[in-house]
């Protein structure tokens, strides 16, 4: 998932780094492909080019070395809502249809199942980064036909398109799965079956997904990582396994 | 300005600057999060607070979990990189424990929050929430027409928290505080609040802040006491002092989880010592695990 997620990533390209397996995805995209991508943190670091996989994204390492450090304020007003970033990566409990994202509850907001950290700043990132991408593993559970509670808006489905709610960007495009990549349809703002992995047939992506799957007319294959990627991954930028599990 | 010294102790501090039913913000993403602050009010007893933060972290888990809390401000609400907050899961999700009245925003709608408080603007616009179900379930979430382009734009209420306890690398006695690295909204923050306590790695002279102005981030003439507490962000870290203890926040996935280990720990770390010279007594290792290495940057002329 983190070298199909990299590979993504364009060289030069301004990333606003979520937590998690994002934030691996995007330190392996420096290492082989994007060296000039511009990582961009929540926490304030713009340029980060940390020489340890931050734990956290607040780590120290994110500012040792970086272009600049500024405050949150500066981050969200003048280089999110400035419109400064090109790509928004985001992790999801649940992914639903419409490429919305739930990061706050699961069951009702009022008296939940299980409750989850919230927004952080995911909400912001998918209506102003021109593109978001998201990981997440493919299961029933986590690709429901309507997640529990919108956090991070995709592509309104029957209601207000985004345009119509005037957001700045196209919010989520493609969702990285441990299976297939989904894209969304332009036409219909639901997420299609776009590639498949080695050895993974349709019908596998369909049994974890809560509708329909609609497939684009010849899905492509995912290369599996090459020789390279996976050394980088599993002894330079995380030999502790803080993020390659399982 | 009286040039008579603000520095106190951190008891001192607390006991005259934080009440029960306060509310309260103890600021610094990831960085400079002032647990020893957070310690003594849970020693101190106080009941009923507000309490107000982005990532409510460990220290705010500590607080919820030993009954200082009654309502929670925040946006971001886990462990970073590890997992839950287990306390505040238990209070939020009924099981067991007294019910935590939650406010949640996104971040960009806490830092908006601070950003009017330290202007005094009673809110703050932004382009945000637009399909999410945010301001569904906070009604504090609303909506103001630009009166120029007619374009309807996302407010937030102003943040003025009663007392803001901001940790630094280092003030003078006055309070005049300098911070490197992320910075988070502690500007803000300590700008919006009627009170300020900052918490310092180091006491400099006057000397050392005129030297390097820039630096400063909170300036004297907002600040009510300096508290002079050397590693008193661990487990959370200082830049260019100490790295943040990850093997503390791992830990507490399993800690927080089980709240009579929660417990225990509160009464080892927190109760059972009288002060953050003897939480840092129990734990002499702190310094060979992480201490910071040197990597100074090189300072500019500041002349004319």
């Amino acid at each position: 998932m983190a070298s199909v997620a990299a590979r993504e990533l364009v060289d030069g390209e301004v990333v606003f780094v979520g937590i998690g397996l994002p934030n691996l995805a995007c330190n392996l995209a420096r290492a082989t492909h994007a060296p000039r991508l511009v990582l961009v943190y929540e926490s304030g670091a713009v340029g980060a080019t940390p020489a340890r996989l931050p734990v956290s994204i607040g780590d120290p390492a994110l500012v040792t070395g970086s272009l600049m450090v500024c405050g949150m304020a500066d981050v969200f007003q003048l280089i999110l809502q400035n419109g400064r970033i090109a790509v928004g990566f985001l992790g999801g409990a649940q992914v639903d249809r419409y490429g919305n994202i739930n990061t706050t509850v699961i069951g009702s907001y009022e008296r939940p199942a299980v409750r989850l950290p919230g927004s952080g700043g995911a909400a912001e990132i998918a209506i102003h980064a021109r593109r978001t991408l998201v990981v997440a593993k493919l299961s029933p559970r986590t690709f429901p036909a309507h997640v529990d509670f919108i956090t991070s808006p995709g592509h309104g489905g029957a209601g207000a398109s985004r345009r119509q709610l005037r957001m700045p960007g196209a919010g989520p495009v493609k969702v990285i799965t441990d299976k297939a990549v989904l894209e969304v349809d332009e036409g219909t703002g639901e997420l299609v079956l776009a590639a498949l992995y080695p050895g993974v047939e349709a019908s596998d992506v369909r049994g974890c997904v809560g509708w329909p799957l609609a497939c684009r007319p010849r899905p492509g294959r995912v290369a599996p990582p090459d020789a390279t990627e996976l050394r980088l991954l599993r002894d330079v930028l995380d030999p502790e396994r803080l993020y390659l599990k399982g | 300005m009286s040039d008579v010294s603000k520095v106190v102790s951190m008891r001192d501090a607390v006991a005259r600057f934080v009440h029960d039913g306060d509310t309260v913000v103890i600021e610094g993403f990831t960085h400079l999060i002032c647990f020893a602050a957070g310690h003594e009010i849970i020693r101190q007893g106080r009941r009923d607070l507000t309490l107000c933060r982005l990532t409510p972290d460990l220290i705010y888990d500590q607080m919820i979990a030993a009954g200082c809390a009654r309502k929670l401000v925040f946006s971001w609400a886990g462990n970073p990189g590890v997992g839950s907050l287990h306390a505040f899961r238990r209070a939020v999700e009924g099981r067991g424990a007294p019910r935590l009245e939650i406010e949640e925003y996104s971040h960009f709608g806490m830092v908006a929050r601070f950003a009017a408080g330290a202007a005094r603007l009673p809110f703050w616009p932004l382009r945000n929430y637009m399909g999410t179900d945010l301001p569904r379930v906070n009604p504090r979430i609303r909506h103001v027409t630009c009166p120029y382009t007619g374009e309807a734009l996302a407010t937030v209420p102003a943040l003025n928290p009663d007392v803001s306890i901001i940790h630094a690398q280092r003030a003078d006695a006055q309070g005049n505080t300098q911070i490197w690295g992320l910075l988070g909204v502690q500007k803000e923050a300590a700008f919006a609040s009627a009170h300020v306590i900052v918490v310092v790695e180091e006491l400099v002279d006057e000397a050392v802040i005129r030297a390097d102005p820039n630096r400063t981030v909170i300036p004297a003439l907002i600040v009510d006491a300096v508290v002079v507490e050397p590693w008193g962000a661990h487990p959370s870290y200082a830049q260019g002092y100490y790295d943040r203890d990850n093997g503390f926040y791992v830990a507490w996935e399993a800690r927080s989880r089980d709240r009579d280990a929660l417990e225990r720990y509160l009464d080892d770390f927190v109760r059972g010592v009288s002060d953050r010279a003897a939480y840092l007594e129990k734990q002499p290792d702190l310094a060979a695990r992480l201490k910071a290495k040197e990597r100074r940057c090189a300072g500019v002329n500041y002349g004319f």
